[in-house]
This record gives structure tokens, sequence and C-alpha cells, in this order.
């Protein structure tokens, strides 16, 4: 964890008085983060995690919690956004946590991100093949269909699900589901 | 050894499909209830006093203790929330853990503020909450309250015991969480069924929670950059905040300051850590700090922040504090790092660990020039007040540090008497100022200071134990008198009695144009004498300066009660200097002014 993540408005005001740039944004920048907790496998450390979310006012886009290879440990998958003060925050106050065992902020790193999403969407025969076709070109798959809905399950990075709930958006989409994103980090080893 | 079987809800037997225990137990090891291990393991970890209060879910745990007698002394207190506030007091006087036993429901409840208090303030307790059986829970059961939400924000951990083979272990790493690292409040439920079923009795030696590393030594090439920080700076000040309280920091701290020639100021909870009389302290700093020591904070090049956490009492205006000044943040708690004020040199751990290390590489400076400066906005701005006929609480609280030479521990209330006797008291020597400053907790004073006289009575200290409080908040836990009256504790109980929530009108003064909303409690206030009567404790009362000395030479004379000092002092007498909130230390509020001038 880096102390210069991004300036304090004390250091900007130091940086300012000894002639230094500055960049415009650089402490108001809100980046998506994507945050990997590894806690006591407990409802009681899933509680205080968020619990540490909402009582800090960091926000959460989304959460995945699930067991690992080892029964005793739960992996959390949470993405978060704020500007990078902020997320060093986020990222000491969860370390300090007695439940969590290991914190790391992926982003910035190289990583796969992956997204499960369920979209159940009305179609008319003339949308049909249009809805048809976008699925195709997102790789989705046809899970369930009637003569009004077709239900179609699409994996990826959150963004690529973003996409593909933006593309759907003009048909009648009766209702979404998200997994939220789970993430790991790509191994270099030879 | 007789157990009364029928009362068992829950016993665990052999073959039983619960997992098996972690915990090695000896063959020697025989089964108790766990209303007993609970007991036993207190008497492991070295208590010595308990507040408590009885109630039906930890009715088995009052049941062993009259059997069993265990090595340590129970206190009734007479409402939960006196009962941690105690408890914090306790913790703070000795450095040791502060112990709570409390049933479920509102006992439970009512430890919620004390709880708080010592989460804001980093104090160690460890409260024990009572809880429905198991099989209950989520019932809406009598007397049932989810004791774990409830506290969840405001408990450094909090555990939910099971199964009464987990409780030894459990208590175990309660104390261990409450008292190392940064200390903090843990909270321990306990299930009637779980207290009432048997297991074998072991108390763990080790602890391992695989999530919590406490931090120790700093890291080598942080120091030596500190102290080329220090070496290149001009004009440093320390900044000393309760951690080093905490760490037992004081001695190494004073070596490097007086070394160095580095000038200290300290916060609310810093008051203690560096000798106050002495010519490097600057006292405190931050809203109602020293006019100095704000101007050396504004002036100075370099901020060594020791145990401390840039509160917002102390920095007020974020952007405009220390504007020139390179900070070293020396800090065991790494969310506090950088968290308002960037920190250009962190050493994450324990502040004595780090300050030893630091100390050897730390050379003699020539910094007279710089206090010279320092000197003349102290001559600039004393602490002062008007010196006349009219009883002020600051000619109380004088009077009260010449009484005592600065050797008693002080507990104060919140309000305007609280930030007088930070002013005036001149504290020698740490955990001898003990208050509520981050949950600013009326009510606070009276049973802290009823706590920290068990400490000092078990610490064989003849320390006296001295309470400032004020008439609002002494009224809020005035039912703790009865036990300290209880248990003969010679309490030297100041109540600064001004007949209005002080600090409040001062603000309304200041701020809200006179406008008095609900300050005035003339017509609400006690006879304070009367009420120390019927509590059976001394009362007296001084209404003039002249009368001060006498009443204080009366209260010291009495040995085995409290005694409640009634100090009738001037309502219009307001703090300062001050900096109004959000304002920058800068614009320090020195004097009184027009109500008008001030906009």
């Amino acid at each position: 964890m880096s102390d210069t993540l991004v300036l304090t408005p004390q250091q900007i005001i130091r940086k300012k008085a000894a002639g230094e740039p500055i960049e415009p944004d650089d402490s108001q920048q809100k980046d998506r983060h994507t945050i990997v907790v590894l806690v006591e496998n407990t409802i009681g450390a899933f509680i205080r995690v968020i619990n540490m979310f909402s009582a800090r006012g960091f926000n959460i886009d989304s959460v995945t919690v699930g067991t690992t290879e080892d029964a005793s440990v739960s992996r959390m998958n949470i993405v978060t956004t704020g500007n990078g003060r902020i997320i060093s925050q986020v990222l000491r106050q969860l370390s300090r946590l007695v439940d969590t065992i290991g914190v790391v902020d992926l982003t910035g790193t190289d990583y796969v991100e992956r997204e499960l999403c369920l979209l159940k969407v009305r179609y008319t025969d003339r949308s049909r093949s249009e809805i048809l076709d976008t699925s195709g070109i997102f790789k989705g798959r046809i899970v369930d269909i009637t003569s009004e809905t077709m239900t179609i399950e699409l994996r990826g990075p959150s963004k690529k699900v973003d996409a593909f709930v933006k593309l759907m958006a003009p048909h009648n989409i009766v209702e979404v589901a998200r997994s939220g994103c789970v993430a790991m980090q790509r191994d270099h080893a030879a | 050894m007789q157990y009364d079987i029928h009362t068992k809800v829950r016993p665990v037997k052999a073959g039983d499909t619960l997992p098996e225990p972690a915990l090695e137990v000896s063959a020697e090891s025989k089964r108790m209830s766990g209303a007993e291990i609970l007991l036993r393991s207190l008497e492991a970890e070295g208590v010595k006093v308990i507040f408590g209060h009885p109630g039906g879910a930890v009715i088995k745990v009052y049941d062993e203790m009259m059997r069993i007698r265990p090595g340590f002394e129970h206190v009734l207190v007479r409402h939960e929330q006196g009962g941690t506030h105690a408890a914090e007091g306790y913790a703070k006087a000795t450095g040791k853990v502060g112990t709570v036993l409390v049933t479920s429901g509102p006992g439970a409840t009512n430890t919620v503020t004390g709880i708080a208090d010592a989460y804001m303030d980093s104090v160690p307790i460890v409260v024990f909450t009572g809880q429905v059986p198991t099989n209950l829970i989520g019932n809406d059961a009598f007397q049932e309250c989810d004791a774990i939400g409830v506290t969840r924000s405001v408990t450094k951990h909090s555990f939910l015991v099971r199964d009464v083979r987990d409780l030894a272990r459990t208590i175990r790493e309660a104390y261990h969480i409450a008292r190392t690292g940064r200390p903090g409040p843990v909270l321990v439920d306990l299930p009637k069924d779980v207290l009432m079923a048997e297991a074998p009795f072991h108390y763990p030696e080790q602890v391992n929670i695989r999530g919590y590393v406490v931090p120790d030594a700093g890291r080598s090439d942080k120091i030596a950059r500190a102290a080329r920080m220090i070496a290149a700076s001009e004009r440093p000040v320390f900044y000393v905040g309760g951690g080093v309280v905490n760490s037992d920091a004081s001695e190494v701290l004073t070596e490097i300051a007086r070394t160095a020639g580095i000038p200290v100021t300290t916060t609310l909870h810093g008051l203690g850590a560096y000798p106050e009389e002495d010519p490097l302290a600057l006292r405190m700093l931050g809203m109602h700090g020293t006019w100095w020591a704000n101007q050396a904070i504004q002036h100075c090049d370099l901020i060594i922040a020791a145990g401390a956490r840039f509160d917002d009492r102390v920095t007020g205006k974020l952007d405009s504090w220390a504007p020139h000044a390179k900070v070293i943040h020396i800090e065991i708690d790494q969310s506090c790092i950088s968290k308002n004020v960037f920190a250009d040199c962190a050493i994450l751990g324990d502040v004595k660990t780090v300050l030893q290390q630091l100390k050897p590489h730390i050379k003699p400076k020539d910094t007279s020039g710089w206090l010279a400066e320092i000197d003349t906005w102290r001559q600039e701005c004393p602490l002062a007040y008007d010196h006349d006929d009219k009883l002020r609480a600051q000619y109380v609280i004088e009077a009260l540090r010449e009484k005592t030479g600065g050797r008693a521990v002080v507990l104060t209330d919140v309000g305007q008497h609280q930030m007088w006797t930070a002013q005036y008291f001149r504290f020698l020597f740490p955990r001898t100022h003990i208050t509520s400053g981050g949950l600013g907790t009326m009510g606070f004073g009276m049973p802290a200071a009823m706590g920290a006289a068990f400490g000092l009575r078990e610490q064989g200290s003849d320390m006296p134990v001295v309470c400032i409080s004020g008439d609002g908040g002494f009224v809020m836990n005035a039912q703790e008198l009865s036990v300290a009256a209880a248990h003969k504790l010679p309490l030297k109980i100041a109540v600064i009695n001004n007949r209005f929530l002080g600090m409040v009108r001062q603000w309304q003064e200041l701020f809200h144009m006179e406008r008095y909303s609900h300050t005035d409690l003339s017509d609400t206030n006690p006879n304070f004498v009367k009420l120390a009567e019927a509590y059976n404790c001394v009362g007296l009362r001084a209404s003039s300066p002249d009368e001060v000395r006498g009443v204080l030479d009366a209260a010291w004379e009495v040995t085995d009660r409290p005694v409640v000092m009634e100090f009738q002092v001037v309502k219009e007498e307001m703090v300062f200097p001050m900096v109004p909130a959000g304002a920058a230390t800068g614009d320090m509020i020195t004097q009184r002014l027009t109500p008008n001038s001030f906009v």
C-alpha cells in the first residue's frame, strides 16, 4: 500500500504554495476498484465488512461472497469507487478488521474478472432476430424461451455485461439478475 | 462438586454432533458449567475487579459467583452505563483491561454508550452480555436484543459464543484483542444455555487469530527517514496523543524531546504524557488549546505526530492547518495514517517501540530561535480569567491543582469544565488525566472516577481521585455515588455548577445570537449537597472564591466516603481561546467579543 496515492487538501495547499503543478482532478477523480477480501467463513465476518462500508460512508457497487479452497475462509469480491485517498482508507479499514485475513486491490494489476448475468426480455416477431443477434455477438446463451419472453445467460467482465444490458434496454426488459463480479489475479509464473 | 442438573438447557454429551473442541484438554480438567468457566477464565486472565449488574440471562454466573467465590471483586453498579464507564476509568488509570458483566436486552443496550465511548477513545474493556438461550435467538424472546448487531459499529470486535467448549478460548481472545494494538472494547455475548452447559475447563496460553496482526517495531528505513527529517527541520513540534499514554512511551518521548529541543504539544488524551510544567511543553492544542501551541503548529516545518489521529477538534479546517509542515506519523492503527492529514513519513508500529528505535538517531539540535518565537506567542496570549469576587470554574480548578500539587488522578465529564481542566490543571504524569474525548459522553466522569479509584486501590496507590464534573453531566450518572459510598471510596467530586449546559450555552451566545434554547438547568438541578447526603456521601458547597479552600480542606479530611463539592460559579464565563468549529486554527478567538463583533 502506497502512502502517496492521492494528495490531501492540505498537501495540495502545500504544493500550491511551493508553486508545484497540481493535476486538476487528482483529488476528485473516482476510479472503480476491485478489491478481494479473504475473511473468516462466518456470517459475522461478512457483516462486519459490509457494515464497515456503510458506517464509514464508502460506496459498494457490487459484492460477491463465496467459499474458497479452504472451507474456513470466504472470499469477498468488492467493487467500489472512490479517489485514491478513499480507496487507501477502504483498504486500511478492511485490513484492520479482526476477521479479515487478506486484502488485495486488484485494480492496476493484471487480473481476470467475470460476472454472470441473466436477462429476461419480452420479444416480438420484429425484435426477436435482433435480440438473438446481439446476444450471439456477446456469446450469450438462451437458457429459457416462451412464446413471449426469452432469458439470456451472459458472462464476462462487468463492462461487457454493462454494454449488453445497455443494448437490450430499447427492448422490453422484464428483469435483470447480475451476480456481481468475481476476480482473480493472473499468474505470471513461468 | 455439585451441579444443578435441572437447570441445564443443553448439556453437551459424549457423541454429540458438535465439532470437536479445538483446545487441548488436560487429563485433570474437570467439567464445569459455562458460568464457572467464565469466572475461572477471568481469574486466569488476572482480572481483579469487574463491574456488573445481574439479570435473568446471567443469573447462573451470579449463582456460581456466590458458590465458588472467585479471586476478583464484583462491584454491583446501579446502571449498566455506569458500569461501562467505571470499567473505562479503571482501564485508563491502570492500563489493564476493564471488565463489565451485564444481562441480555436492556442490560446490553445500556452498555452501548460506554462501549461507543471506549471505541472512540481506544479504551480496552471487555463487556460480557447475557443472551437468551440459543434456541430462542431471533424469536423476540423476553429481554432479547441482538447485542452483537447493535454494537457492531462501536466495538473493536465481538463474539457470540454458541458452544460452551469455545468459551474459554473466546474469552482469551477477547482480552487479547481488547488489550493489544490500538486498544478498544470487545463484546462477548453469552447465551444462557451456553452458561448452563458443561465442559472441561482449559484456559489457553497462546492466542492465534490469523487475521489479527499487532504492529510492533517500525520499518527501519522509515525510522532513518524520520531521523533525517527531524535533523533537517528548523521548527519541529511533537504532537502527542493518547497513544503515547497507552503504550507507556512518556519516558522515551521526554528523552527525545529534551535531547533535540523539540517542543511538545498534546491532545486532550495526551495530557500528562509530557510534564506540562516543562519549558518545552506547549500544553494542549486544538479548538480550546493554547494560543502558542496552535501558533507553533501553524508555523512549524515538521510535525512529529505520535499516537494521535488528527481529530477535527485538533485540526479545525484541514486545508489551512499546519500549512508549512511536513508530517511524521507514528501510529499503531493503520487506518489513522493519512486519513485526515497526509503523512510524509508514516511509521506503523507501537509508539514506544518506534520512539525507542528512533532515539539513538536523535542528535542534539539548536532550536533556541524557534523556542524563543514560541515564547513570544506564549506571552502574547496567556491563559487568563478575571480574578474578582465572583467564583469561576478556572479558579476552582487551580485551587484543586494547588491542593494536590498535580499528584492526583483527575477525571472530568464533558463540557466547559473539561476544557478548563485541560487548560488549567497542568498535568505532570501519564494516566492522571482521564476524560471522554472522542464521543464526548456527559455522565462519564463520576462512574469513571469510581472505576479509577478501584484501580488505584488495587495498585496500592495513595493518589487521590478527583472528579471534576458539571451540573449537567454529573446528574446523568449520579446513581453510582451510592456504589462509591458503599465501597468507601474517598472520591473528591467537584461539581462545577453554573446552572447551565455551559458549553452549549457558550455556542448559543457566540454563534446563535444568545438564544439560550433549553440550556438553563436552574429549574431542574437537584440540591447537590442533599443529593450527596442521600447517597451516603458528604456534601459541601462554595459560592465565592474565599470559600473554596475551606471546602477543599474539609473534603480532604474525609477518607471513608465520596465528597461532593458543589461550586456555584458564574454562568457567563466562556472557554477561551477558541477555534470556532470549521475555522482555521490560526483564527482563534482569544477573548470574549461582543456578540455582534463575531460573524
